[in-house]
C-alpha cells in the first residue's frame, strides 16, 4: 500500500480524517516554501500537496494564482519543484505533487515518474488530466508505483465518477464545489452528496478540497470526508504576512486550527 | 443554404477530438459534462433541418453572406498574382467571427442556457458575441486582458453599447491567454446556466471541430466563387493564423483538392528568431495549453511565454489543434509574417484598392506578396490565389495611423 494509503488508513483507525494542506513550490522562494511545509507538517498536517507552479492555472482562484505568479518570477524551475519534494519528504509526511499537464509533458512524463519516485514524492494530483487522456501517465505511474489522484466533480455522471476511481490510486479528490481553488465563508452542500456517490462505487479514501478555510469547515468535512484538503487559506498566511518568519507563525497557527478540525469531525 | 455544413469532416477528428497527437480535452472533469452536453447537442443540430434552415437564413439575412469574392486588380498587379480577396470584411461585425458566433449563440438556446460568456482579444469576437446576444436576449459577460482593453477601446466601447458587461483581466500577462484562462475559471463555477462561446477553433474537444464547422461557410462560398469566376480552382488559398478559425474556415473546403496549396500566415512579430512574435507553429512546440495538445510558445518547462503581435487577434500563444495536425501531415504550410511585412501589405491594400484590412488580415495578404514570386517560378505563369480577408481595419485604424506616424500631434 502507499504512504498516502497507510495516512489514510491510520486516520480512519483513529475516527479523524486526514489534513492534507497545499504551497506551490518555490513560493514565496525555493528555501521559503520548503520552510512553510515543513512547518505545516509540524504543525499537525499530515499530507503535504506540493504544487508546481504553471503560467496557466485555470482550475485556481486568485490565491494560488498569485502565489504561482510570485514562485516563476522568482525563476523555480521543474526541478527545484523536485528538489522541494525531497526535501519535504524528509520530514516523513507524505508528500503528493499537484500538477497541470504540460509542465510534466514537457518534463517527459516518464522520466518526471522516475525522478518523482526518487525524491520520495508518493504521486500525482491532475486537475486537467482525466483518465481519458491519461495513458502515458498511467504507464508511467505503474513503472514507478506512484499514486494517480483524479479529481471528481458535482457534476460528474455516475458512469465518469465510476471510470475515474477505477484509475486512481492512493485517494480520489472531489471537488466540493462548482469553481475554481479559493477559501469560502461556507462549504458546500454538493460536497457530501458527491462523497456519498463515491462511496457506492469506491472503497478508496476520498479527498474533499476546494473552499475550506476554517477549523469549523474543517471539522464539517471531516466528518463525511476521508482527507480535508485546504491550500488557499494556508497560502494567504504567508501572501498576506509581513515577512517570512510572521507568515511560518500564521502558518502553523492555521495548521494547528485545522489539524484540530479534522480531529474532531462533525457528525 | 449557402453552406452545406452537414458534409462529413472526413476522418477527423476522432470521436474523442484527436487529429492524430493533437486535440482531446485537457481539462478539468468539472467541465467534462458541459462539454459532452455541447456536443450532443452540436451533433444534433447538424443533423436537424429545422436547426440548420435558421443557421442558413441567420447567415444571409443578418450577416450578408456569402461574402463577396473580388478580384483585386491593383493589388494582382503589383505583387504578380491575381488574388481573389474572400470579403468577410464586409459580414455584419465586420469579420468572420460573426458565423461562429451565430452557430454557438443557436447552439446556446436549444441547450436551455441564458447567459455566455467569451474571451477576446483584438475586442473581435466580443463584438461578435455581444451581437448574438443582444439578437438572442442572454446575458453576455466578455473578459478581455487589461492590455488589450487599452488597444482597443472602440471596441469595448461597443461590446458595452451592445448591452455586454465586459471585464478587464489582470492576471499573467493580460492579454488573450489570460482573458481565456478567465473566461474558463467562469465557466467552471457557472457551467449551469452557462455557454463558453469560445472565439476560435481552439479549446477542448469539441469546440476546435465545431467552430471549424460553424465557419466553413467561408471556404464552401470561395470554392464555388472561384469556380464560377475563373472556371477552376485556385493555386493556393490564403488565410492569417490566431487561433485558426478564419484559416480553417476557407481552407477546410479545399482540404480534398490536393492540387491547391494552403498557406496559414502567423504573426512573426518583431521575427520568429526573436522572443517577440505570436508563431505558435513556426517558432512553438508541441504542448497542451488551454484544453487541448497542440503547438504553443513555452520554455522547456512548459510555461507559456508571453506573445507579441501588432494584431492583437492574433497576439496568442496556442492553435487551434487541427492546424497542428494539418501542419505535422504536411497538407497546410504556416510561415510567419512580421509586424513590418504586414503594415506593408495593410497599406498597399488601402492604397490599391481602396479597402482597410483588419490587421490580421493584412498577414494574410503580406503572405500573398511573400510567396507570389515563387510559386510564379514554379507553376511557371501568374499564380492564383485566394486570400481570406477576415476582416475590416476600422478597428486598428488607431493602431496603424501610430504606425504610419499619421496621427496629429495631440491624437
Ligand atoms: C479579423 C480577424 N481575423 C483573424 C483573427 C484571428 O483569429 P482566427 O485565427 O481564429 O481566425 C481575428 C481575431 O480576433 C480577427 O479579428
Amino acid at each position: 500500500m502507499s504512504r498516502i494509503g497507510v495516512a489514510f488508513d491510520k486516520a480512519r483507525a483513529d475516527g479523524r480524517a486526514v489534513l492534507v494542506g497545499c504551497m506551490p513550490a518555490g513560493f514565496p522562494t525555493v528555501e521559503g516554501s520548503i520552510a512553510a511545509m515543513t512547518a505545516m507538517v509540524e504543525a499537525g498536517v499530515d499530507v503535504i500537496e506540493v504544487e508546481i507552479p504553471y503560467s496557466d492555472p485555470v482550475m485556481d482562484g486568485p490565491v494560488i494564482q498569485k502565489a504561482s505568479d510570485i514562485a516563476l518570477a522568482g525563476g523555480v524551475r521543474t526541478a527545484d519543484t523536485l528538489r522541494i519534494i525531497e526535501a519535504v519528504a524528509a520530514t516523513g509526511a507524505p508528500v503528493v505533487t499537484m500538477t497541470y499537464w504540460n509542465p510534466i509533458e514537457q518534463y517527459g512524463v516518464d522520466a518526471f515518474a522516475r525522478d518523482l519516485a526518487a525524491a520520495g514524492g508518493t504521486g500525482l494530483i491532475t486537475p486537467d488530466l482525466i483518465p481519458d487522456e491519461a495513458g502515458e501517465w498511467l504507464a508511467a505511474s505503474d513503472a514507478y508505483g506512484l499514486d494517480r489522484t483524479f479529481l471528481v466533480s458535482p457534476s460528474s455522471t455516475d458512469a465518469r465518477l465510476r471510470m475515474t476511481v477505477e484509475h486512481c490510486r492512493g485517494f480520489v479528490y472531489a471537488t466540493a464545489i462548482m469553481g475554481v481553488t479559493g477559501a469560502r465563508s461556507q462549504t458546500s452542500d454538493a460536497a457530501p452528496v458527491l462523497v456519498s456517490r463515491l462511496r457506492e462505487v469506491t472503497e478508496l479514501p476520498v479527498g474533499v478540497g476546494l473552499g475550506v478555510g476554517t477549523g469549523a469547515q474543517a471539522a464539517t468535512v471531516a466528518g463525511y470526508a476521508d482527507g480535508v484538503i485546504v491550500g488557499s487559506a494556508l497560502i494567504r498566511r504567508l501572501l498576506d504576512a509581513p515577512d517570512l518568519d510572521a507568515g511560518l507563525a500564521a502558518l502553523r497557527t492555521l495548521s494547528a486550527e485545522l489539524a484540530e478540525g479534522v480531529r474532531n469531525p462533525t457528525r | 443554404m449557402s453552406a452545406d455544413v452537414t458534409t462529413p469532416a472526413g476522418q477527423f477528428p476522432d470521436s474523442a477530438g484527436h487529429f492524430g497527437r493533437f486535440g482531446g480535452r485537457f481539462v478539468p472533469e468539472a467541465l467534462v459534462a458541459a462539454l459532452d452536453e455541447l456536443d450532443a447537442a452540436y451533433r444534433k443540430a447538424m443533423t436537424d433541418e429545422e436547426f440548420l434552415a435558421e443557421f442558413a437564413a441567420l447567415l444571409r439575412d443578418y450577416a450578408g453572406t456569402p461574402s463577396l469574392l473580388y478580384p483585386a486588380g491593383r493589388f494582382s498587379a503589383k505583387i504578380g498574382a491575381r488574388v481573389l480577396l474572400k470579403r468577410e470584411d464586409l459580414n455584419h461585425t465586420g469579420a468572420h467571427k460573426v458565423r461562429n458566433v451565430l452557430g454557438q449563440a443557436l447552439l446556446t438556446r436549444r441547450m436551455g442556457k441564458r447567459r455566455v460568456i467569451a474571451e477576446t482579444g483584438a475586442g473581435q469576437h466580443g463584438v461578435a458575441t455581444a451581437t448574438a446576444a443582444a439578437l438572442f436576449d442572454l446575458d453576455c459577460v466578455v473578459y478581455m486582458g487589461e492590455v488589450d482593453t487599452e488597444r482597443q477601446a472602440l471596441n469595448v466601447a461597443r461590446m458595452r453599447m451592445l448591452g455586454a458587461t465586459v471585464i478587464p483581466v489582470t492576471t499573467g500577462s493580460r492579454t488573450l491567454k489570460d482573458a481565456m484562462n478567465e473566461a474558463m475559471r467562469d465557466w467552471v463555477a457557472n457551467v449551469d446556466d452557462t455557454h463558453y462561446l469560445i472565439g476560435t477553433a481552439a479549446g477542448p474537444h469539441p469546440f476546435p471541430e465545431m467552430v471549424r464547422d460553424f465557419v466553413r461557410g467561408i471556404g464552401d462560398e470561395a470554392r464555388q466563387q472561384c469556380l464560377d469566376l475563373t472556371g477552376g480552382l485556385p493555386d493556393a488559398v490564403l488565410a492569417c493564423v490566431g487561433g485558426g478559425s478564419n484559416a480553417l474556415g476557407i481552407f477546410h473546403a479545399f482540404v480534398p483538392d490536393t492540387d491547391v496549396r494552403l498557406y496559414g500566415f502567423e504573426a512573426g512579430g518583431d521575427g520568429v528568431d526573436t522572443d517577440r512574435h505570436a508563431a505558435s507553429i513556426t517558432g512553438g512546440t508541441p504542448g497542451v495549453l488551454h484544453g487541448a495538445r497542440t503547438y504553443v510558445l513555452q520554455n522547456a518547462d512548459g510555461q507559456t511565454v508571453e506573445s507579441h503581435s501588432i494584431s492583437a487577434g492574433l497576439d496568442y500563444p496556442g492553435v487551434g489543434p487541427e492546424h497542428a495536425w494539418l501542419h505535422d501531415s504536411g497538407r497546410a504550410r504556416y510561415q510567419p509574417v512580421t509586424d513590418r511585412e504586414a503594415m506593408a501589405a495593410f497599406e498597399l491594400l488601402c492604397r490599391t484598392e481602396g479597402i482597410i484590412p483588419a490587421i490580421e488580415s493584412a498577414h494574410a495578404l503580406a503572405g500573398a506578396v511573400q510567396i507570389a514570386p515563387q510559386l510564379a517560378a514554379e507553376l511557371g505563369r501568374e499564380p492564383l490565389l485566394v486570400v481570406n480577408l477576415s476582416g475590416r481595419g476600422d478597428k486598428d485604424v488607431h493602431t496603424a495611423g501610430e504606425y504610419f506616424g499619421i496621427l496629429d500631434k495631440e491624437q
